[in-house]
């Protein structure tokens, strides 16, 4: 039992996995199909090979033959390898005009990926949210273990029914990723400025892992995905309870300890990869904070820049990353963090930004 | 200028318009920036060893990995295929020197500028291009750092030269071919490189255009890769892969050609098929422009599309196929030998047919969905360029190195550069397969723990690639220094023009054409 288990382990390492969905096993299937084909042709070409590596070799007394060309035999293998060709293309064919069909979906989702994390919107249901690495940074550092989901574990997967078509829209805020759950047999680029589709039908409730797969940056290796596929029944529980959630935020005001606490937790999730744990950046990528011009200066401008980002740089937009507490908590943060409080009262502007303030700042566009 | 006026020392590298000089400081060149890209990769292996982050910071780690590709491909590979090119073509069709020996100086002496041009982005302020060699926008444009431009101008260097090169190269063989060597007796190194030469100059023209394309998107205002001003990040990808899939086969061909002087030799009997091999090279090359979107299947393609791209892709197996089944055909009923330039060729043959099937089942879309981006896609191309491409390269310099120095090398030691290069190369590379279709991404500097045990063994497998090289140029400085004089003949199978000039071949060679029957 033991042997089994652990037999069946290796072998799901070496292999492509069976999936969960018709597509990714019709995936399977081909992907075993060609695998095999290439076996075969290569036991076939190498065994001639060695035959004439050891049974030609000079020392074995062999004499070499006058012949060197022979049009039939060429013609040959022209045409075997083709008609093989031809045998392969059909059933690839076939799979991917199935994989093609986006049509009668129940559900849509709208994927949208970001350095690095990812947003989940439920067209039809008005509501989403972004899911993130929950991995500590303590253990990717190695000073604190590492658990068994290390670097594929978020703090919201995407919650998903089964049985069901699920259309995927997927486009991207900022450069290209890539959405790829090995388990659904889906992979689709997210560019920003356009949408692409597909398509997944669950068919067992579980949880799914998979990475961005495009190139995006910094930390392009830190933005998972985790899929948990449940019943109808219990999808629809855990959607009504995740519209109650959103709409009760309090929106009273804080003491200053309480934003600088939050406000460091989320900069450290967010803003810390560019602008480094210190305030200091990246010189000539990334501006210090410490210090910084917008971060200790007028408190209307540095909202705006946490807002709305700014154009043609690495600055995202947070403002639906984030909601109005968290944005009060990080701002306040940042304008009091690396000694920046002493500047903030030198240029006679304040330190604290409460959720209120957030709230007239949007009142006010 | 007759040898006697020669310049000495520096001056005379600097201004010296002979091929086999020329040759000489391309295979220099290339072997130094070998190192320095191969250092990079060690770099990546080394993080890669374990999960977890422990020597240098992800972007570091992308910086690594974009320069690795770039100075591998534009830095070693295709400089030492020209220098090849350089030593050889003149020789092996009786010409002289090369058409335009000035030209040939000139696209030598900007390649060390490029490079030069390339490695200071390591040292300014700021990242150095870490957006992969790939260089997809809008990572590397409005996303990209200040170091992008350098990089845009260091291309467009390389580019100059390529095409300079490709030019004399087409111009030397088309021209200066001896009395009697008409194109069909052409020896078939020479071939693949006239071929190859006629891709460099129809592809790296859009190589141009891209980066120029970047360059004005980052500084002019233009939005061609930029969907909020109208244009299409996947655009650039096009363009791109218009370049870069025959890129792939600028650098595989002259190793094709490499392989089909050298098997006939140790095998004592002549190449199988040799107007057929002409004819696959031919086809190969212009199937190229027809592939590009392979590497895109991803990127939300129309089905058309896809079907297209994996139909002509599937194609390409055919004429490939033929030159393998010559080869082994070529083996068959010989009378063979084991020589280091041989031992080097057939790895190759094995192992580049290894990097064939994996590309043929990427060439499979559905499939694809999975491959795409992860190790899988990793290992198919190192196995086509380290065991193909650079095998090739160690093969040639091991056949015609007696030639180029009049002396023997030490066999004892290149026997153990190549059985260490050929386990190290497969340690290093086969595990990547598994990676790949167990889930691993590329282009990640940590990663989950289900993936350790394959790392570890492919970076082991990494740094004994590594050490084994050191070997090769212990080989080749004995050679020079101290190894035995030879025959003019060299090897006991050896055919073809440059073997009926003396060891090492004159400085002048061939001032009067040979006349061919
Ligand atoms: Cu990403």
């Amino acid at each position: 039992m033991f042997l089994c288990s652990s037999l069946a382990q290796a072998a799901y390492r070496l292999d492509l996995s069976p999936g969960v969905t018709e597509v990714s096993r019709k995936i399977y299937t081909l992907h075993h199909m060609v695998l095999w084909i290439c076996i075969a042709i290569g036991i076939v070409v190498f065994s001639v090979m060695f035959y004439a590596l050891v049974k030609h070799r000079k020392k074995a007394g062999a004499r070499a033959a006058e012949f060197h060309e022979n049009i039939w035999v060429e013609i040959g293998w022209m045409v075997v390898p083709l008609l093989i060709l031809v045998a392969l293309a059909i059933p690839a064919t076939k799979t991917l005009l199935f994989m093609h069909d986006t049509e009668e979906s129940e559900l849509s989702v709208k994927i949208t990926g970001y350095q690095w994390k990812w947003k989940y919107d439920y067209m039809g249901d008005n509501f989403g949210f972004f899911s993130e690495l929950s991995t500590p940074q303590e253990a990717i550092q190695g000073k604190k273990e590492k658990g068994e989901h290390y670097l594929l574990e978020v703090n919201h997967p995407l919650v998903l029914p089964v049985h069901q078509k699920i259309r995927l829209l997927v486009t991207s805020n900022d450069v290209i990723h890539s959405w790829w759950v090995p388990a659904f047999g889906v992979k689709q680029d997210a560019i920003p400025g356009f949408i692409n589709e597909a398509w997944i039908k669950i068919e067992k409730p579980g949880t799914y892992r998979g990475q961005c797969a495009e190139l995006c940056g910094r930390g392009h290796a830190f933005m998972p995905i985790v899929v948990v596929a449940k019943t109808a029944t219990d999808y629809q529980k855990w959607l009504s309870e995740q519209k109650l959630a959103s709409l009760t935020i309090d929106l009273s005001s804080r003491t200053l300890e309480w934003l600088q606490r939050e406000g460091k937790a989320i900069y450290e999730k967010n803003c810390m990869t560019c602008h480094q744990g210190t305030g200091e950046g990246v010189p000539g990528a990334f501006p210090a904070l410490k210090g910084g011009r917008v971060a200790t200066g007028p408190i209307k401008q540095h909202i705006q820049t946490v807002l709305w980002g700014v154009e043609g740089t690495a600055m995202q937009a947070f403002k639906e990353q984030l909601n109005d507490v968290e944005l009060a908590a990080v701002i306040t943060y940042e304008r009091n963090a690396w000694g920046n409080d002493v500047r903030v009262q030198h240029n006679k502007t304040e330190p604290l930004v409460q959720p209120a303030d957030i709230q007239s700042y949007l009142k006010k566009q | 200028m007759r040898t006697g006026e020669r310049p000495k020392g520096v001056i005379r590298w600097i201004t010296t318009t002979n091929h086999k000089d020329i040759g000489t400081l391309y295979l220099v060149l290339a072997f130094i920036l070998f190192f320095v890209g191969g250092s990079m990769a060690l770099v990546i292996r080394t993080e890669l060893f374990a999960p977890g982050l422990q020597w240098v910071d992800p972007d570091f780690f992308n910086q690594m990995s974009t320069l690795h590709g770039l100075i591998m491909i534009f830095g070693f590979l295709m400089p030492s295929f020209v220098g090849l090119a350089n030593w050889q073509i003149p020789m092996m069709i009786g010409a002289p020197d090369m058409a335009l020996p000035r030209m040939n100086n000139l696209s030598f002496w900007i390649l060390p500028f490029a490079f030069l041009l390339l490695a200071s982005t390591l040292f300014i302020e700021g990242p150095a291009p870490n957006f992969g060699w790939t260089l997809y926008p809008p990572l590397s444009t409005t996303y990209g750092p200040d170091s992008t431009d350098f990089l845009i101008f260091s291309i467009h260097l390389m580019g100059i030269s390529s095409i300079m090169g490709a030019i004399n190269i087409i111009a030397t063989i088309l021209n200066l071919r001896a009395p009697g060597m008409s194109l069909i007796k052409m020896p078939i190194f020479v071939w693949t490189w006239l071929i190859t030469a006629f891709l460099l100059i129809a592809v790296m023209p859009v190589l141009a255009g891209s980066v120029t394309m970047m360059l004005m998107d980052r500084h002019f205002g233009t939005s061609f890769f930029n969907a909020g001003g109208g244009g299409d990040p996947v655009l650039f990808q096009h363009l791109f892969w218009f370049f870069g899939h025959p890129e792939v086969y600028i650098l595989i061909l002259p190793a094709f050609g490499v392989i089909s002087e050298i098997l006939p030799t140790f095998s004592r009997k002549k190449l199988f098929g040799r107007t057929s091999m002409i004819y696959a090279v031919g086809c190969i090359a212009l199937l190229s422009f027809l592939v590009w979107a392979h590497h895109m299947f991803t990127v939300g393609m129309p089905v058309a599309g896809e079907l297209f791209f994996m139909y002509t892709t599937m194609l390409i197996a055919v004429p490939t196929g033929v030159k393998v089944f010559n080869w082994v055909a070529t083996l068959y009923r010989g009378s063979i030998t084991f020589e280091p330039p041989m031992l080097f060729a057939l790895a190759f043959i094995l192992l580049f047919t290894i990097g064939g099937f994996s590309g043929l089942m990427l060439a499979m879309v559905p499939a694809d969905f999975q491959y795409h981006d992860t190790y899988f896609v990793v290992a198919h191309f190192h196995y086509v360029l380290v065991p193909g491409a650079v095998f090739a390269l160690f093969a040639a310099i091991y056949y015609w190195l007696p030639k180029w120095t009049g002396r023997l090398y030490n066999m004892h030691i290149a026997r153990w550069h190549f059985w260490l290069s050929f386990l190290a190369v497969n340690l290093l590379f086969f595990p990547m397969h598994f990676l790949g279709l167990a889930g691993m991404p590329r282009r990640i500097a940590d990663y989950a723990l289900q993936f350790a045990e394959f790392n570890r063994m492919a970076s082991i497998g990494g740094f004994t690639f590594g050490i084994a090289q050191l070997l090769f140029i212990v080989v080749v400085i004995q050679c020079i220094l101290r190894g035995p004089r030879t025959t003019s003949r060299v090897w006991e199978g050896s055919h073809g023009l440059e073997w009926t000039l003396p060891s090492p071949a004159p400085y002048h060679s061939f001032a009067i054409p040979p006349k061919i029957e």
